[in-house]
């Protein structure tokens, strides 16, 4: 034993080239790292300051108010900001206690067994399943065997679709990383399962759950692909006015405008970008607050 | 009960406080007088120059479907937002599916209106005539298609005769024909790139059936883009980049690229809106049209959408990039659409999308 440790020890002049040999592999790693997080910023940094000198002067109430139109001065994105906010209401409003629920019964009531396991793979899976193939999804089932037509509910199912896993995710998430110790409390004062889930799982997980959905609407906002193959329309000069009108969105007026030949709709174009980036901000940073707010009332 | 019913009951469903809408219409244009439009006074400049048409604003409501060509797409834009602000209560969407798509959509009645940037195919047209679908065909402008090439080409001057197209395109040239010196005697060997519309397109159907004398035929080694504007930025940025796209993107990027004057056999033409008009920059322009079905029509703010779109389309299409028919067509189309001539003409046979065959096709009676 003490034989193998001597032998093992190596002479002083290699153990410090050996040293400096590792401090070196370390700073190198350091940097990469490091690199890698720049990478990404500057990039973002680039992307936003692109955007934001060509379309930010577009954007003001003007913008806002008005319906496209062939005279670029003239155009705004009404129809398509309306269109967007009404198709991400009912997106929360079909996804959020789908999603939520799901992750409840999987995380509180579901046994353990092969069929649990099985939805669960499902589940992760279906996050990565291309966002095109549930437009696809949405047009056989919505659009033509629900025969809804065209409308704003369609497209809303069709994302609530999309978003159901990464809901359901996030929401398992925040309800395992309630301890034990508080369901077991709950359980100790005499509470049923339901008693113990609503009373005190729920409101502990309550700011992971809201936080995963807002970023989760925040990803449906963006998506065109899906909103194109149910046959969202490109132009659109009225406001729609409920779930079962015809409608646009942000992404789809911004395509339209970026591939007319004039050079004045490529900067509205800009200006549309800055408008659903303003949105998504908004929607990440509330996501942030709730999530600030919740982890506080907890303490 | 069939899938079809069912679906039509589930969407009458739906779409109740719409048909109610539509009764009302069909009610109240029995009694449709023909009176001066009423809004023309509170317009906007831009609307005061638009022809009026006849039924009083307030007398129309619903909503007008139309769909097809990214072509046509901005030209119906254009029309609509016209019409909205003198019928405030008629609602007329446009969606850009494409020639193909809108057609799709068009002979099942899901579309009232379809944008179309070439004739009907045969196999459309059977799926209309299936489903009950009559259709009136309405030529209503002329684009151009400009053959363009970066600024920095040096070699091939100011023109390019249609046979050095097609051996450019022909499908035969596919892995064969890659370098400028095979396309004209005397031209250098700098390598030769293709960039054309997507197969889904109506202009490279146009494009393939005027050069190579079969709609879908060219080879395949080219890039494609739905985007014109990414042809835009190909094509400026290699000098040995030829491509072709609607002559609105052209203009808009002329100090890029250089379009090329295209030798048919009648001597080399520029793509100016006077050859395009007169049709001596042929083969490469052609009519786009508007299809409306027979069932829309009958709804009378069709018929008001319609009437205004032939009575006022020779203003508009200049706004958005193209050029005008020969006035006397948007008359005589009107009076086709009044008389409620349902079929294309290219069912007759040697009829092309030129403005004249059109006109001589509708002379011989089709």
């Amino acid at each position: 034993m003490s034989a193998q440790a001597t032998a093992a020890v190596p002479s002083p002049d290699v153990w410090r080239a050996s040293q400096v040999r590792r401090r070196w592999s370390g700073w190198l790693f350091y940097g990469l790292a490091v690199v890698s997080t720049l990478m990404g910023l500057v990039m973002l940094g680039a992307l936003l300051f692109d955007i934001f000198t060509d379309g930010a002067r577009q954007v003001d109430w003007h913008f806002l108010s008005n319906y496209p139109s062939r005279i670029a001065d003239n155009a705004g994105l009404r129809s398509a900001l309306l269109g967007s906010l009404w198709m991400l209401a009912f997106t929360a409003i079909i996804a959020f206690p789908l999603g939520v629920g799901a992750a409840i019964y999987l995380e509180e009531y579901a046994p353990d067994n092969w069929l649990t396991r099985f939805i669960q793979l499902n589940i992760a899976n279906l996050a990565g399943v291309p966002s095109i193939v549930y437009g696809l999804l949405g047009l056989g089932l919505f659009v033509r065997w629900l025969a809804l037509g065209r409308v704003v509910l369609a497209g809303s199912m069709t994302m609530a679709l999309l978003i159901l896993p990464l809901i359901i995710v996030a929401s398992r998430e925040a309800i395992r990383a309630v301890p034990d110790s508080l369901r077991e409390g709950s359980y100790a004062l005499g509470a049923t399962r339901w008693q113990m889930v609503r009373q005190t799982v729920l409101p502990s997980a309550a700011g992971g759950i809201l936080t995963g959905t807002i970023l989760a609407l925040a990803r449906a906002i963006g998506e065109t692909a899906p909103l194109i193959t149910i046959g969202a329309l490109t132009y659109v000069a009225f406001d729609p006015n409920g779930p079962l009108d015809i409608f646009t969105v942000l992404p789809i007026q911004i395509f339209n405008w970026v591939s007319l030949p004039q050079k004045e709709f490529h900067s509205l174009a800009a200006g549309g970008i800055v408008v659903l980036l303003v949105v998504l901000l908004t929607a990440n940073s509330l996501a942030v607050y709730l999530r600030y707010r919740m982890q506080r009332r907890l303490q | 009960m069939s899938a079809i019913s069912r679906r039509r009951v589930l969407r009458a469903a739906g779409f109740g406080s719409l048909a109610v809408a539509g009764a009302a219409i069909l009610a109240a244009c029995g009694e449709s007088e023909p009176v001066a439009t009423q809004a023309s006074a509170e317009q906007p400049a831009a609307s005061q120059a638009m022809v009026a048409v006849t039924p009083a604003a307030d007398q129309l409501s619903g909503t007008i479907l139309v769909d097809g060509s990214s072509t046509v797409g901005p030209i119906s834009q254009a029309v609509a937002e016209e019409f909205q602000k003198q019928f405030r209560d008629v609602r007329v969407p446009v969606g850009v599916s494409g020639t193909g798509g809108g057609f799709k959509k068009f002979c099942v009645e899901e579309t009232d209106i379809s944008d179309a940037s070439r004739f009907i195919k045969p196999a459309e047209a059977a799926v209309c005539d299936e489903n009950g679908v009559g259709y009136i065909e309405l030529p209503v402008a002329i684009d151009g298609i400009a053959i363009v090439v970066s600024q920095q080409n040096s070699w091939i001057g100011d023109s390019i005769t249609t046979d050095e197209l097609k051996t450019m395109w022909a499908p035969e040239s596919e892995g064969q024909i890659m370098d400028w010196s095979q396309i004209r005697e005397g031209l250098p060997n700098e390598p030769l790139l293709l960039y054309g519309p997507g197969t889904d397109s109506g202009t490279y159907d146009y494009f393939t059936k005027a050069i190579n004398g079969e709609e879908g035929a060219s080879r395949g080694d080219f890039t494609p883009s739905e985007d014109d504007n990414v042809l835009v930025q190909g094509v400026s940025g290699d000098a040995g980049a030829v491509g072709f796209f609607g002559i609105a993107y052209y203009e808009q990027n002329a100090e890029v690229l250089k379009a090329l004057q295209v030798d048919g056999g009648a001597g080399p033409v520029f793509p100016t809106t006077q050859n395009i008009l007169t049709g001596k920059y042929a083969p490469l322009s052609r009519v786009i049209f508007i299809y409306v079905s027979t069932v829309a029509a009958e709804r009378s703010e069709v018929q008001t959408f319609v009437e205004f779109y032939l009575k006022n389309a020779a203003n508009l299409v200049g706004d958005v990039g193209y050029v005008p028919l020969p006035a006397q067509m948007y008359d005589l189309a009107l009076e086709r659409f009044t008389a409620r001539k349902t079929g294309t003409v290219s069912a007759m046979e040697g009829v092309t999308d030129t403005p004249n065959s059109v006109l001589e096709a509708w002379k011989a009676g089709a």
